[in-house]
């Protein structure tokens, strides 16, 4: 870790070069991994997303200090509006509402179109992601609201019951008016297109895309188009960290009362926390419909916000490299594990000895312990945490800042 | 209260009849000042007088049951911290809180944001407007952290400075939100005496710069000396008002401070 630094206030040099190594790194990898197959990619590519969603969440819990549990609602909502606005579902949407108030569905009919009415709604890419960001923080806004005056093991409790709702509602929100189809889920989201390319592969061509000439498969296609949103919310993040609303955030978080005390209005900084968390959940999560294809609220539970948390708190809660490292870990070592417990034992032993699924998790929660008895702070967590008064020290910075 | 006003500089801050009752307990009575601009004003009484709850009541902590407020001629209303620290008071609190896992030079910064308005998209784009805000903000809070006498430690985490250091940063962050009055609440509790000489002396700088400050203090000798006029609260009333030689041969002053009917 000593070699990477990501620190561009105070050693950009280091930092940009730092960037860049990993930068090509990230872009060889798929290319290699591929080659192993493209289970490999696919984890990476979940792996993106939640890296992505440990980043929305940092915002909330690593910087304004609002421990949120119910973060993963964010992603169900984006993952619900590709649902609804993406596929046929529209369509199911459409039909009960017909015969659950026949005036206002033949409205809506006449007014969106017979075809709606057949094939559902197909947004583009273009215009779902801002759409998923601004719903997702519209509605981090408004679950943000009731929690206002509350603070720690309160607000986690609020959040947590918050989360479970919005999965509740997602299991329910099928009658009498059919927008989420409930526990079966929505089925056939369309694939992303950029530029009208699909990310899925044209149908018939084994989910090759096609880009010009040049084939590849469609798990990286995903990998690159992820790996763009996941720079684009460092970039984003690491930028309103360093702001005077970032330290507006950070001051809310060290002692909200001395806060007010500085003229912040403490209300809408918090919301407005807790508004750009859910945007980053919001995208991503529709990047996870469109990428599977299908969303149902078994993907929204309490365990996905915990994961989340865990990403941002073992990693270094409101350090951004901290972050993706921890999002990286968390969201691809079960993965990996998965693959490699069976074939690992096969080969020590001769035969599997413990099943692997068992196994992952009991490493996972190994690694969790191990972590926070070894690291409270988090595997990389700021610099100047770790900073002790040191007479050493500060002579040296008395020198370095006379010199 | 027997002297008479004689300083032609204009009224700063005009309270006038605050009550507060916490539950069955009256803890402000019909308090009221009255400070002049650029003058340094004591607030002084013994522990559980109110000196506190009046502060906090001033700064939009508490709310009281009644009172007027008015600042620099302005009625303002202290029902939000933040409102009253953008209406142009800003305060330190008795135990001090800094934002501990910031350096001193972001703490003052933080004091800037009532001043400022750069908000997501200046701080996603980085645009000219913004960079000029953001460098201006920085430039401001090192120049206080200079003014404070802590420049050097400007990268320094805030928890991490000496005690006396941390009561300079308060002040310097209370000053970056440009305050017509500087409230500081105890500012000298737990100093010893090199400190508490060196506190002296930023006030009075502070002074010299044309600001004005409202003090609270236990030290009756610091505030003896520095004062322009101090009041003297007990049990939630006022019992005194007046010049530093005035309250301090004030009978009802002495009987609170050493108990009466010595």
């Amino acid at each position: 870790m000593a070699l990477l630094t990501f620190d561009t206030q105070h050693k950009p040099r280091q930092a940009y070069i730092s960037m860049a190594a990993v930068l090509i790194l990230m872009l060889i990898f798929p290319f290699v991994a591929s080659q192993f197959g493209n289970s490999w990619v696919r984890i990476i590519d979940i792996a993106l997303l939640y890296i992505m969603l440990a980043l929305g969440l940092n915002i909330v819990v690593g910087f304004a200090g609002l421990l949120d549990l119910g973060y993963i609602a964010f992603f169900a909502v984006g993952a619900y509006l590709v649902g609804l606005f993406s596929s046929p579902q529209f369509a199911a949407l459409l039909e009960s509402l017909i015969y659950y108030s026949p005036a206002v569905g033949e409205a809506l009919v006449v007014f969106f179109g017979p075809e709606i009415a057949q094939d559902g709604i197909h947004l583009s890419l273009w215009a779902i992601v801002p759409l998923a960001a601004l719903f997702a923080a519209l509605c981090g806004a408004l679950l943000g609201a009731p929690t206002l005056k509350l603070r720690g093991d309160y607000l986690a409790i609020v959040t947590l019951g918050f989360g479970e709702i919005i999965r509740i509602f997602m299991n329910n929100l099928n009658d009498p008016i059919n927008f989420t189809n409930g526990p079966q889920g929505i089925n056939m989201i369309d694939p992303i297109r950029v530029f009208g390319v699909s990310l899925a592969g044209e149908p018939g061509s084994g989910a090759t895309v096609m880009i010009g000439d040049y084939a590849m498969p469609s798990v990286n296609a995903y990998y690159f188009l992820f790996l763009a949103l996941v720079i684009a919310t460092i970039f984003i993040t690491g930028r309103l960290q360093h702001s005077r609303l970032g330290r507006a955030w950070v001051a809310i978080r060290e002692d909200e009362i001395a806060a007010k005390a500085m003229g912040i209005n403490t209300r809408n900084v918090k919301l407005l926390a807790f508004a750009m968390g859910a945007s980053f959940g919001g995208v991503a999560g529709a990047m996870f419909g469109a990428f599977q294809g299908f969303v149902s609220p078994e993907s929204f539970s309490l365990t996905e916000s915990i994961a989340v948390l865990a990403m941002v708190v073992l990693g270094g809660i409101g350090h951004i490299p901290g972050v993706v490292l921890g999002g990286v870990l968390l969201a691809a070592l079960p993965e990996v594990l998965r693959h490699v417990v069976d074939p690992l034992q096969q080969a020590v032993f001769g035969k599997v000895i413990i099943e692997a699924e068992v196994l992952r998790q009991l490493l996972y929660g190994l690694a969790l312990v191990l972590i926070m008895l070894v690291r409270p702070a988090g595997l990389w967590p700021s610099p100047n945490k770790e900073e002790r008064p040191n007479a050493a020290l500060a002579r040296d910075e008395e020198e370095a800042s006379t010199a | 209260m027997m002297s008479e006003q004689t300083m032609s500089e204009p009224v700063l801050l005009n309270i006038a009849g605050v009550n507060k009752r916490f539950g069955g307990l009256q803890a402000l009575t019909d308090v009221g000042i009255r400070i002049m601009q650029g003058q340094i004003y004591g607030l002084i009484g013994p522990n559980g007088a109110g000196k506190t709850t009046f502060f906090n009541v001033i700064t939009g902590l508490y709310q009281p049951d009644s009172g007027t407020f008015e600042l620099a001629g302005k009625p303002y209303s202290p029902s939000a911290p933040h409102d009253v620290a953008r209406a142009g008071i800003a305060r330190t609190f008795q135990n001090i809180r800094l934002f501990g896992e910031m350096s001193a030079l972001e703490n003052v910064m933080v004091g800037r944001h009532v001043r400022t308005r750069q908000g997501v998209l200046g701080a996603i784009l980085r645009h000219k407007a913004a960079r000029i805000e953001e460098a201006a903000i920085r430039l401001r809070a090192q120049e206080l952290l200079e003014f404070v006498g802590i420049g050097q430690f400007a990268n320094r985490t805030a928890k991490y400075l000496s005690y006396g250091d941390q009561r300079r940063l308060e002040i310097a962050r209370a000053l970056a939100t440009d305050p017509q009055l500087l409230a500081l609440d105890e500012p000298a509790a737990g100093m010893n005496a090199t400190e508490k000489l060196a506190l002296r002396e930023l006030l009075v700088k502070i002074k010299a710069e044309g600001r004005t400050v409202l003090l609270i203090e236990h030290d009756v000798k610091l505030m003896m000396g520095l004062c322009d006029r101090i009041t003297v609260l007990e049990y939630g009333k006022q019992i005194a008002e007046g010049l530093p030689a005035e309250i301090q041969k004030n009978q009802a002053v002495i009987d609170a401070y050493l108990g009466g009917a010595h």
